[in-house]
């Protein structure tokens, strides 16, 4: 008896977990599949795409954690407007950064990529859409919204060929920060320029000396134990001297200039940095915001707002010390910060109806009037001065720290990461900085860097 | 043998293992104490081995951050039959706490694997052990090769089988595999091989059918592998980050372990949330398993096994 | 029913055979249609230069795959990590879960209980969560080793645990350890809790001494368990992924990188789908032949 008992309960597992399997699968899942595995191998039965004809009433949506684009009480209101301005219901899917990637890739692989998705052009432009799973949305664009939107961004999210993989909504630029009650107690103070929050190499380098004369140990750290915030390091390394990460035309990588390996040969000899491999860029926020370190490398507006999400008060570390941000040290003073840049991309999955939705809803929080409210809800900068008439210029104006922070934003730079091979680029910095923290030439691994990504540059282009 | 080893042998074994006990309860007691540490103790230096100030907040967080329906239900089978590979649902259950889904989700999935491997692996296992039968050989020689395989090394060609076969993003595409793993038919093979033939030839002079032998002579005799068995899949599945961070996606179909890494913001860790996360998907297996421990360990007697 | 089916009626083959596949059938399904057909999946596509995107196309490339994968130095070193982890882990676990078993079973049966549990809580609490933990103690800033050993005046500047190639793998080693014994050590117990006495009785009658108990009775009658524990705990080492992820991404200078770990890596960070699977091949190959030369050793034992 318990023997049937327990084979029947058997055959149930089997059928509700194909119940259970069913019901879960993401919706709009399959017409990537009809195509994908039949261009590699027969892996497996393509079912055949029909389209229906109606326009979809339902699309879905899969956000990295931009700002509260991450936080679903926000973006559930954001939704709520959207569908009574439309009547298209969105389901939000929410992704980090640790296990994203690698979501949108087997979901991209596995047939079940959103129609919807937030990020930067680095991901959208450079990498999926090069690759083929992504709507050009060029046709979004009229004369006045290229006008309108700011010229880095434009280039940002347009490929050399015309193609448009992501319609940007918000902006910022990355920078540094400093505890500045402990430049204080260092006598470092003097060399920050709060009113312009920019500094040269020079001053750099006295302030970390005089860090370093009154704490010891590690007053910054050079993280590179992921790719974690990554672009603290590269914008701090191409600033001191004035070197770039990749020539102008995004073709090619240049880490290996002569001012780059000078960066890297000062920050190496400085006493009070530390090539760090153990840690990341979230990891060094987070010892920046326990005063263990007197400098991030890895900083931005939304750091500022709210040190190391730890909701303990704006520009404050752990006890209350003050925060100050800066742009990255250069020889003259202005540097060029690395851009973010977010918006939406629509991922092809071979829909008209859903893609034709996914568009209406680019053009409402893009350029529409759900834009206020969607750079609001990312806490960066508008992308745009104006959308369809709407004035976005004031959203920010009640807010001193935002305000202040736009200061830095003339300073932003080259927008690089759409170069191609940039993944492999990515992980080729950070290991690149392991092997020259733990003594390796600089001048050899510079240039095994450059050889390994514009190989892999070479291979996508 | 309490006479076997000296008094002094004894003590100091004695404090060892405590010494070490201590060590390995480490981990356990900061993720729970943490979890009620507020934000400016959890993030400072200087370890605070005892919540100065008892906070709940990292739960509460825990709990509102993202939400779920606490079921789906569909009809089986009905995204080959709909034209868009979705399901027809059936039920769907209230909105709750992502957090409850997770851990439903994760129960779910770890005895369903546990169930569905117990008795195939059951069945095959008796089969390649007392069964001489054409093509004996070649199958349990592919299971032997199969048997230490990290599903790592499938991974790529298991994604795109999963998405052929609609299951992409479900519970069943972490379950089968681990199911088709065929490590716990090699284990029931060696326990079965210690079922004396003469009785199940007896048996089957007596008129008994295939399956009344199995039942009532091998299964009984083979029990303490199959408990074995069940409890290394219970907990590996339960510990297969890689194949659930492959296959699932979805916030409503995610595992508790894959929940609480999904809880990271970009450039910060909320560590209490971590830790209030990790407690809340912690605590209950460990409750289960104080609770049975007695018939976790008492079946498992590897004297039966015969290499 | 030993020994050849010459011996049997032609009927009774028959009958076994059936039988014998109706029994294996539901285990045979899954086994076939979610590993083994992916498995000459991944020898085929192990074949071609396949890579991510929607419209490339995969190109055949014979054997290229292979021939780049033993010249890549980050592949070999993968491959070298992977064997000292399953090497050094292995035999440690082994060693150290059949010590504190046979220090624990014969005490009251609360504190064998007791302990059995709080070694068995690591396992069940989940690598994630443990993870987090570990990595704030072997944090170099302020982690409670350095805190400890700098206390203890064994060392004098901090050590960077996870960010110094020296020390990375260990690390990754010890965290495995402690989330590898609880099992051994459940199943220890309960096989030294199962000894047959008289056995022991005798064998002191007759003058042993307690090593010669331990090594002539006792170990012979826990033989099988600590094979079935070699080859769980083989299993879980080749497995080890979650830690090197969470932790050190393979790093500092691929020094925890595994071929686990790499697949991956070459998968999901460089899309390259062929070359992946060509590890993956090798690593098949590799693991076949030891669970075989495991298996036969098994064999000839008992």
């Amino acid at each position: 008896m318990k023997k049937i008992l327990a084979l029947l309960l058997a055959a149930l597992m089997v059928l509700s977990l194909a119940a259970c399997g069913g019901g879960s699968s993401a919706p709009a899942a399959e017409a990537p599949a009809a195509e994908a595995p039949a261009a590699e191998e027969p892996a497996a039965e393509a079912p055949a795409a029909e389209e229906p004809a109606a326009a979809a009433s339902e699309i879905t949506l899969w956000t990295y954690p931009i700002g509260n684009w991450g936080n679903a009480e926000t973006v559930d209101a954001l939704m709520a407007d959207f569908e009574a301005a439309t009547g298209i219901k969105v389901t939000v899917e929410y992704l980090d950064y640790t296990n994203g990637d690698d979501q949108v890739n087997s979901n991209l692989e596995g047939g079940g990529a959103p129609d919807l998705i937030m990020e930067g052009p680095e991901r959208l432009v450079a990498n999926w859409g090069a690759k083929g799973y992504m709507v050009d949305i060029s046709d979004l664009w009229d004369d006045t919204d290229k006008a309108e939107v700011n010229p880095a961004c434009v280039a940002a999210c347009f490929t050399a060929d015309g193609a448009c993989y992501e319609y940007p909504v918000v902006m910022t630029a990355h920078c540094m920060a400093i505890n500045y009650d402990a430049f204080v107690e260092a006598g470092a103070d003097q060399y920050v320029d709060l009113e312009s929050h920019t500094w040269t190499t020079e001053q750099f380098t006295q302030a970390v000396k005089a860090l370093y004369d009154h704490f010891g140990g590690t007053v910054a750290a050079v993280f590179c134990g992921g790719q974690g915030g990554d672009q603290g390091t590269r914008a701090l390394i191409n600033n001191l001297y004035g070197g770039t990460f990749t020539n102008a035309e995004h073709t090619a990588y240049t880490a290996d200039s002569e001012e780059n390996v000078k960066a890297l040969e000062l920050l190496k000899g400085m006493d009070g940095i530390d090539f760090d491999a153990g840690i990341v860029g979230g990891d060094e926020i987070a010892l920046f915001y326990n005063e263990t370190l007197k400098m991030a490398f890895c900083w931005n507006i939304a750091q500022q707002l709210n040190p190391n999400s730890a909701g303990t008060g704006e520009e404050l570390t752990l006890n209350g010390q003050k925060i100050e941000f800066m742009s990255f040290p250069s020889e003259t003073g202005e540097s060029a910060l690395q851009g973010g840049i977010w918006g939406f991309g629509i991922f092809d999955n071979g829909d008209p109806a859903k893609i034709e939705a996914a568009k209406t809803f680019i053009k409402y929080f893009c350029d529409g009037e759900g834009t206020a409210a969607a750079v609001k809800a990312a806490n960066y900068f508008a992308v745009r001065d104006t959308a369809e008439g709407i004035d976005l210029s004031g959203i920010w104006a009640d807010n001193a720290i935002m305000k202040e922070y736009t200061k830095l934003m003339p300073y932003l730079g080259d927008y690089y990461q759409v170069t191609a091979g940039w993944a492999t680029a990515r992980t080729e910095w950070w290991n690149m900085l392991q092997r020259i923290g733990s003594g390796g030439d600089i001048a050899e691994e510079v240039a095994v860097f450059v050889t390994n990504a514009n190989a892999a540059a070479a291979a996508e282009a | 043998m309490l006479k076997g080893k000296s008094l002094t042998y004894r003590i100091v074994a004695f404090v060892l293992v405590v010494i070490l006990a201590l060590l390995f309860t480490f981990p356990l007691y900061w993720i729970v104490t943490g979890s009620f540490k507020t934000q400016r103790e959890i993030n400072a230096p200087a370890p605070s081995w005892w919540p100065s100030e008892w906070t709940i907040k990292n739960y509460e967080t825990l709990m509102s951050k993202m939400k779920a329906p606490l079921w789906e239900f569909s009809v089986p089978f009905s995204q080959y039959f709909n034209d868009d590979g979705t399901a027809t649902v059936v039920s769907t259950g209230p909105t709750v706490p992502a957090a409850v889904r997770w851990m439903l989700n994760t129960i779910w999935m770890a005895a369903a694997a546990m169930l569905l491997t117990c008795l195939t692996a059951a069945l095959a296992g008796y089969a390649l052990a007392k069964k001489r039968f054409i093509g004996r050989t070649l199958i349990f020689t592919l299971i032997v090769c199969a048997m230490a395989l990290p599903k790592q090394v499938i991974l790529i060609p298991l994604i795109r089988e999963m998405n052929g076969l609609r299951l992409y993003n479900t519970l069943s595409a972490v379950v089968y595999p681990i199911v088709g793993w065929p490590f716990g038919v090699f284990l029931i093979k060696q326990f079965a091989e210690g079922v004396p033939g003469e009785i199940l030839e007896a048996a089957r002079i007596d008129g008994a059918g295939e399956i009344k032998t199995f039942t009532t002579i091998a299964y009984p005799m083979i029990k303490p592998g199959v408990g074995a068995l069940a409890i290394f899949t219970f907990i590996n599945s339960w510990n297969d980050y890689f194949m659930q961070l492959i296959m699932l996606s979805s916030t409503k179909n995610l595992t508790i372990s894959l929940g609480i890494a999904k809880m990271q913001a970009e450039n910060s860790t909320d560590f209490g949330l971590i830790m209030a996360g990790a407690a809340f998907a912690a605590v209950p297996i460990i409750i289960v398993f104080l609770i049975f421990q007695k018939y976790f360990t008492k079946g498992i007697t590897m004297g039966a096994v015969k290499g | 029913m030993r020994k050849s089916s010459s011996g049997m009626s032609r009927a009774l083959v028959r009958r076994e055979t059936t039988a014998g596949y109706l029994f294996l059938l539901p285990s045979l399904f899954f086994f076939i249609v979610f590993v083994i057909y992916p498995m000459f999946m991944c020898i085929y596509t192990s074949l071609f230069d396949s890579n991510m995107g929607k419209n490339t196309v995969d190109v055949f490339i014979g054997l290229d795959n292979y021939k780049e994968l033993f010249q890549d130095q980050i592949f070999l070193r993968a491959l070298k990590n992977t064997i000292v982890i399953v090497v050094v882990s292995v035999p440690t676990v082994c060693a150290f879960s059949l010590w504190v078993a046979s220090a624990i079973y014969d005490m009251h049966p609360a504190f064998t209980s007791a302990f059995r549990c709080i070694f068995y809580l690591p396992v069940v609490t989940g690598s994630v969560a443990v993870t987090v933990v570990w990595k704030w103690m072997y944090n170099n800033y302020y982690g409670i080793f350095n805190y400890l050993l700098k206390g203890a005046g064994v060392i004098e500047n901090n050590i960077n645990w996870l960010g110094d190639a020296r020390y990375a793998l260990w690390c990754i080693i010890l965290i495995l350890f402690t989330t590898s014994v609880g099992q051994p050590i459940v199943l220890y117990v309960s096989a030294l809790g199962n000894v047959d006495k008289t056995l022991v009785e005798a064998a002191e009658v007759d003058g042993a001494t307690k090593t010669q108990v331990f090594w002539k009775v006792k170990w012979a009658q826990i033989m099988p368990t600590t094979l079935y524990i070699l080859v769980i705990t083989t299993i879980n080492s080749f497995q080890c992924f979650a830690l090197i992820q969470l932790l050190t991404s393979g790093g500092p200078n691929h020094s925890t990188d595994t071929v686990m770990y790499y697949i991956y890596y070459t998968a999901f960070k460089l899309y390259r789908f062929g070359y992946g699977n060509a590890m993956g091949v090798v690593l098949m190959v590799i693991i076949a032949i030891l669970s075989a030369i495991q298996f036969k050793l098994g064999q000839t034992d008992s």
